[in-house]
């Protein structure tokens, strides 16, 4: 079966100037360097990493909203259009994003009905205005939303209703994909689990797929399928995510995992990582998690680990994985 | 930082070539000098005589061209109404409107900064609701309009100051007044938002955490920030010193470098023009340059370009 | 709640009113608290619920437009009633703060070195050499490599972890009883999130002094507090030892955000939110605040707001029907 979302190889790299202009050596920033997953209809992948780590801009990379510079994005295993084309936008009908700021996403000066419409008008959906209308209403409905929302404004609404605004407009023209950037982050605890709960129903109901990227390893671990962690640029794990965030082979992984606080783990022993995670633009050779793994070894200076298969099926980018996997067991 | 100070007067240069080439087919294009000094009904042969004599006979691009080649020699033509050189017409004119800009922008400064910062610590009080009121006021009235109720008011009225000219001490006064208000009025609000924009940034209030007295918040912490902002406008201040009295140098017949582009406009004296227009662009594009050294010098975020990525 | 004689600080009936200009809004409906010598108190809620604004009004940070009542009490003073003067010496010097975005929280034109200085002359009337030795030995402290070169830094050149460190180094420059920390790693990655709160857990060891940790996160209270007050709607709604609140909470919303939290291990179970938006402060209901929200509301919670009820000694929560 062909999924419905397609990644091989994706690449993303800029060209920064490093000092001051018209000083300063060109250098090259790989935001994303070769990044592969296959997200199937009806499913969630889990983007999870720390700032920087790329997650973002995989996400514009699926949608054509940045072009690639390396690899390819398939839907339906068609290869996805230049942006800006006819093709193009007509693929964007079936792939919508949301944003982590509702109110940045949203017009100010439109009502909610307005903006809930507005898709059907921008890929010239013909029908006459009562038939927008009656979708936009049913929308609004799917999501939560009152029709008395209808005609107010998005400043008069909560953070919780503005990201349903925006749901209810990705939704309006029936997509097959929806790629969630911190959807729920900038959410306070007790409506994310509103949103969350939202996002899983319409899941069941309309068959989506969803990228989901957050920060958040505990949201992510709730919504996804199958989950993918990031370290600059690239894929460092992928797995069930049960079994990921439960057993994390990647020491990376490992760190991530035992920096999330919870009253469970209270006791349990933390393993700091230390240092930052260094500047995209100075990705060291070899791993890029070298610099702070405490099981590195001289290989892994020069030779850059690719994903592998392990045991359990998920992946792993680390040379070292099985016997770390079986000391820590 | 030599190859940074060459791109930017490299740039300001360019500036300068463009407003004059500008300028140099605007006017030549907007009305024939022949008419405007000699009278329209001068007979025709006195005007092709006036024509070939200054070469306006020729085609526009060849003037262009000329004019550009003596202009780099350093010559900047002579004025067509009493042929002296342009360059020295408007030099001479130079000491009158600095004798009048410079203690004008004193004035701004002395007025508009603690006027600005004083309404921005006392935000709402009276004191900041008077500030903002004069302040509005003061650059929304028209300078021509507030330069006559000056005048109606010190010399018609009450006859202290002199209503014209430049030939008594105390003539200066009204045309510095009347320029000194508008200004300080924009600075002054310019300072309050930017005061009240930087105290009510996070620094502040860990500063006050820290345990500091209110006085050293306001005095090491806002000030140094409310400065950046501030810079860009007094820079422009700057800017205006030479070319920022036209209207009040009209209404006051004061003998400065206005009035000499107003007459000279309107003659269609192209040279004379030219030449106002470009001290007028290289005070603009020096004083720009002055202020980007002192925002680095300020704001050390710009010192050092954007060398972090993200 | 027991008034312990070792009270460090202690909160009583503490209000804070804002003048909007068209009218007064109240932000904090009389808090209760009490941070023992020594102790790590933690304090959860979500946006608009006044964890913040509590602290800031204590410490007479919250400007013009903040009317504060009832009493903070410091060694035997009410800081409420006290002099600006009075409260400059407290600032930084009894209690500490530090905050939600370290990278706007230092001022971006003066040098690292500068800001930390002004902190120790402030404080312990450290000038030139001992005070370059001091702030190099505090930048050492909180983990900061090759502190001398760091001094001369701006801001804008270290990274959000490390300008958090420069927080806590200029926090303990005044060597406080009390560090108030304000969502300290809210805007951090995790793994940096965790090197923080590793750091503060050490100096706390090693100073003893006194921890409130303000944040919306009850995992990160959880794992670096022994005591958490759950606030709602400007309201103090529970207080009770960290494992308590874990192990049987009393509020239901202390209930309902527990189980709007998803987990990270075992059985994934689906979330339950609680329904309805937090109130506007301008707009609260009648009674209990979080009455419209709750499951288990009779007409008794509009009628009155419920008063806090002494559950066990170190337990109490403001609930008629816990």
């Amino acid at each position: 079966m062909t999924a419905l979302l397609e990644v091989s190889d994706l690449s993303r790299a800029y060209e920064v100037r490093r000092g001051s202009w018209p000083f300063g050596k060109m250098a090259t920033l790989h935001a994303v360097d070769g990044v592969s997953f296959e997200l199937q209809a009806g499913r969630t992948l889990g983007l999870v990493g720390e700032s920087g780590c790329g997650k973002t801009t995989t996400a514009k990379l699926v949608l054509g909203l940045v072009p690639v510079t390396g690899g390819e994005v398939r839907i339906d295993g068609e290869s996805l259009p230049a942006a800006g084309t006819q093709p193009w936008r007509a693929l964007r009908r079936r792939m919508q994003m949301v944003y982590q700021d509702p109110l940045g996403a949203l017009d100010r000066r439109l009502s909610v009905g307005r903006q809930v419409m507005e898709p059907l008008a921008i890929h010239g959906l013909g029908g006459r205005l009562a038939e927008h209308r009656e979708k936009a209403m049913a929308m609004m409905d799917a999501v939560g939303l009152a029709a008395h929302h209808f005609d107010r404004f998005p400043h008069e609404l909560s953070g919780g209703q503005r990201q349903r605004i925006v749901l209810a407009r990705a939704l309006i023209l029936d997509p097959q994909l929806l790629v969630c950037d911190e959807p729920i982050s900038a959410l306070d605890v007790s409506i994310q689990a509103q949103v969350v709960n939202l996002l899983l129903a319409l899941q069941q109901r309309l068959g989506l797929a969803y990228l989901f990227i957050s920060h958040d390893l505990r949201m992510i671990r709730q919504v996804s399928h199958e989950v993918a962690v990031m370290y600059l640029g690239r894929i460092v794990e992928q797995g069930d995510p049960d079994r990921l965030f439960a057993a994390p082979a990647h020491p990376y992984t490992q760190a991530l995992v035992s920096a999330i606080p919870t009253h469970a783990r209270q006791k349990r022993r933390r393993t700091v990582l230390p240092g930052e995670p260094p500047n995209p633009v100075d990705r060291p050779a070899g791993c890029a998690f070298h610099p702070r793994c405490r099981h590195a070894v001289a290989r892994c200076r020069v030779e850059t680990p690719q994903l592998r298969v392990l045991a359990d099926g998920r992946r792993a980018a680390c040379h070292l994985v099985e016997q770390i996997v079986a000391s820590a067991a | 930082m030599m190859r940074y100070l060459a791109g930017r007067v490299l740039r300001a240069i360019l500036t300068i070539f463009l407003v004059i080439t500008f300028a140099f087919f605007v006017l030549h294009l907007s009305g024939d000098p022949a008419m405007m000094i000699l009278s329209v009904d001068a007979p025709p042969e006195s005007i092709k005589a006036f024509r070939e004599a200054w070469g306006l006979d020729r085609p526009v691009w060849v003037q262009f061209l000329a004019y550009i080649g003596h202009a780099l020699q350093g010559d900047l033509g002579n004025s067509m109404r009493d042929g002296r050189p342009a360059a020295q017409l408007v030099f001479e004119r130079v000491p009158a409107t600095l004798a009048i800009t410079l203690p004008a922008f004193a004035l701004k400064l002395l007025i508009g900064i603690p006027a600005g910062i004083y309404a921005a610590l006392h935000r709402n009080s009276w004191a900041d609701r008077l500030t903002m009121m004069i302040s509005v006021a003061g650059f929304t009235v028209p300078s021509f309009v507030l330069a006559l109720v000056l005048v109606l008011v010190f010399s018609v009225q009450l006859g202290w100051l002199p209503s014209a000219g430049s030939d008594r001490a105390t003539s200066a006064i009204l045309p510095i007044v009347t320029l000194g208000i508008a200004g300080a009025a924009i600075l002054a609000r310019f300072t309050r938002s930017a005061m009240l924009e930087v105290l009510g940034q996070p620094y502040i209030r860990a500063a006050s955490a820290k345990g500091l007295q209110w006085r050293t918040v306001v005095v090491e912490h806002a000030l140094p920030n409310a400065a950046i902002p501030t810079t860009t406008i007094v820079g422009f201040m700057v800017g205006t010193l030479i070319a920022g009295a036209v209207v009040v140098e009209s209404v006051f017949a004061w003998p400065g470098i206005g009035r000499l582009l107003v007459s000279a406009v309107s003659n269609r004296d192209l040279a004379v023009v030219q030449a106002i227009l470009l001290l007028v662009a290289a005070t603009m594009v020096t004083s720009n340059i002055v202020v980007d050294a002192i925002y680095g010098w300020l704001d050390p975020r710009l010192r050092r370009g954007g060398a972090r990525a993200r | 709640m027991a008034q312990g004689t070792d009270a460090l600080v202690s909160l009583r009936g503490l209000t804070v009113d804002f003048d909007t200009g068209k009218r007064i809004v109240r932000a904090l409906h009389g808090i209760d608290l009490e941070v023992r010598r020594g102790e790590a108190l933690g304090l959860v809620g979500e946006s608009g619920c006044g964890k913040s604004i509590t602290w800031l009004a204590a410490l007479g940070l919250l400007g013009g437009r903040a009317r504060i009542g009832g009493e903070v009490r410091l060694g035997g003073r009410n800081l409420v009633s006290a002099p600006v003067t009075d409260l400059e010496k407290v600032r930084g010097r009894r209690i500490a703060m530090i905050f939600q975005d370290p990278s706007s929280s230092l001022n971006p034109v003066h040098r690292i070195g500068r800001q930390l200085g002004e902190a120790l002359r402030l404080h312990r009337g450290l000038q030139g050499r001992a005070a370059d030795a001091e702030a190099r030995r505090l930048l050492d402290r909180v983990g900061i490599a090759d502190a001398g070169r760091r001094l001369g830094d701006f801001p804008h050149e270290l990274s959000g972890g490390m300008n958090q460190r420069v927080m806590i180094a200029m926090a303990l420059a005044g060597q406080p009883d009390l560090l108030v920390a304000d969502e300290p790693t809210t805007a951090l990655d995790a793994t940096i999130q965790a090197q923080i709160l590793e750091l503060l857990a050490e100096i706390r060891r090693d100073t003893g002094m006194a921890l409130v940790l303000i944040s919306h996160d009850l995992g990160v209270v959880s794992e670096n507090t022994e005591r958490v007050c759950v606030m709602y709607a400007g309201r103090i709604v529970e207080d009770a030892p960290i494992d308590t609140v874990f192990d049987s909470p009393a509020h239901p919303y202390t209930r309902g955000l527990l189980a709007a939290l998803p987990e990270l291990e075992g059985p994934r179970r689906a979330l339950v939110p609680i329904a309805g938006v937090v109130p506007e402060p301008s707009n609260l209901p009648p009674g209990c605040s979080f009455a419209p929200r709750c499951d288990r509301r009779i007409p008794a919670c509009e009628a009155a707001t419920p008063p806090a009820i002494p559950l066990a000694v170190d337990h109490r929560v403001a609930c008629i029907r816990p």
